[in-house]
């Protein structure tokens, strides 16, 4: 707990806004929805071992939607697929966040022009709050868009409308 | 056995089977055959103990352009080692070849592939139906065709970038 560390021992109080606590509790916890569609998927699984140690941000995967807080579109969204992938989406509770990665999920990839298959985008099915580009991005793309992600909720709001996405920068 | 060796030993059992053998093509020789044929010389080429092809490697479908559509057969055999290209051409307005699938069971899906992606009707095939492409997916457009035009909608989702 760092500096909240044994300060509880005795009768405290911490005062501070509804938001900020709902905030702080949702960025550092946001269980991810378990699945991978492609290659994106393989970066993942790297990203969630121990050198890369997704966890660390309390991203926990989960292999079922209604536990879910965060969907990580990895791969390509096939028009097979995207109907799946619409429905996990809504048996997610809210509040939900969804980070895109990599190029076919962000916006068709190299499939954009002669892909019958492949759905030019996953924004077109659900909403994205994250994109991460790359084909496939590291996994330390994938970890800048979690911070970009966490950032986000952080500047999240009660009253205000939902924040634009945000998009990571290729490096 | 070298390819045309393999050749003479159909020539002599199906030559009225025979559309054209090049010795010379680019990779590899290989044997056209008339596409309401292609199962009784594939039923040969498995069963001759000289040749003995009791693996086929590869089936695949082809749209060459020209109103023409193609089946090509990659076959092996393990006894001999030796491999051979069988080729059925087909017009596209009635594209209809044998099925191999009572020959080798490893046709099944292969063909399948070729139904769905060309649009190849596989006569005696056992479950002739889409493989990859979704069952709802419209009738008639097959997506490997060189005339296939990208529907602007599939289930609600705009399909071109």
């Amino acid at each position: 707990m760092g500096l909240l560390d044994k300060r509880f021992e005795t009768e405290n109080i911490i005062i501070t806004s509804v938001e900020d606590v709902l905030n702080w509790a949702r960025l550092s916890s946001l269980w991810m929805m378990q699945f991978g569609l492609a290659c994106c998927a393989i970066e993942m699984m790297a990203a969630s071992a121990s050198h890369f140690d997704i966890m660390r941000f309390g991203i926990i995967p989960r292999s079922s939607p209604r536990q879910a807080d965060l969907m990580i579109v990895a791969g390509t969204v096939t028009l097979k697929m995207a109907s799946r992938v619409k429905r996990l989406y809504e048996q997610m509770p809210d509040p939900k966040y969804v980070i895109s990665m990599g190029s076919c999920a962000n916006c068709g990839g190299p499939y954009w022009e002669h892909g019958y298959h492949v759905l030019k985008g996953v924004d077109r099915v659900i909403p994205v709050d994250v994109y991460v580009p790359g084909c496939p991005p590291r996994p330390e793309a994938l970890l800048e868009g979690i911070i970009k992600l966490r950032e986000k909720i952080r500047r999240e709001s009660l009253v205000k409308k939902k924040l634009p996405p945000v998009y990571v920068e290729e490096k | 056995m070298q390819a045309n060796e393999i050749y003479e030993r159909i020539k002599s059992k199906f030559e009225d089977a025979i559309v054209e053998f090049k010795a010379d093509a680019i990779v590899e020789p290989y044997l056209e055959v008339k596409a309401d044929r292609v199962k009784d010389v594939c039923e040969f080429l498995r069963d001759d103990p000289e040749l003995a092809f009791d693996y086929l490697m590869c089936l695949s479908g082809v749209d060459y352009g020209n109103g023409t559509l193609g089946v090509v057969y990659h076959i092996y055999s393990m006894k001999h080692g030796h491999r051979f290209v069988l080729k059925v051409k087909v017009p596209i307005d009635n594209p209809v070849v044998q099925s191999v699938e009572s020959i080798w069971k490893s046709a099944n899906w292969h063909e399948r592939e070729a139904y769905d992606m060309f649009g190849i009707i596989f006569e005696g095939h056992p479950d002739l139906r889409r493989i990859l492409m979704p069952y709802d997916w419209p009738e008639g457009s097959y997506p490997l065709r060189k005339d296939f035009q990208v529907p602007e909608f599939y289930n609600g989702m705009k399909v071109p970038y």
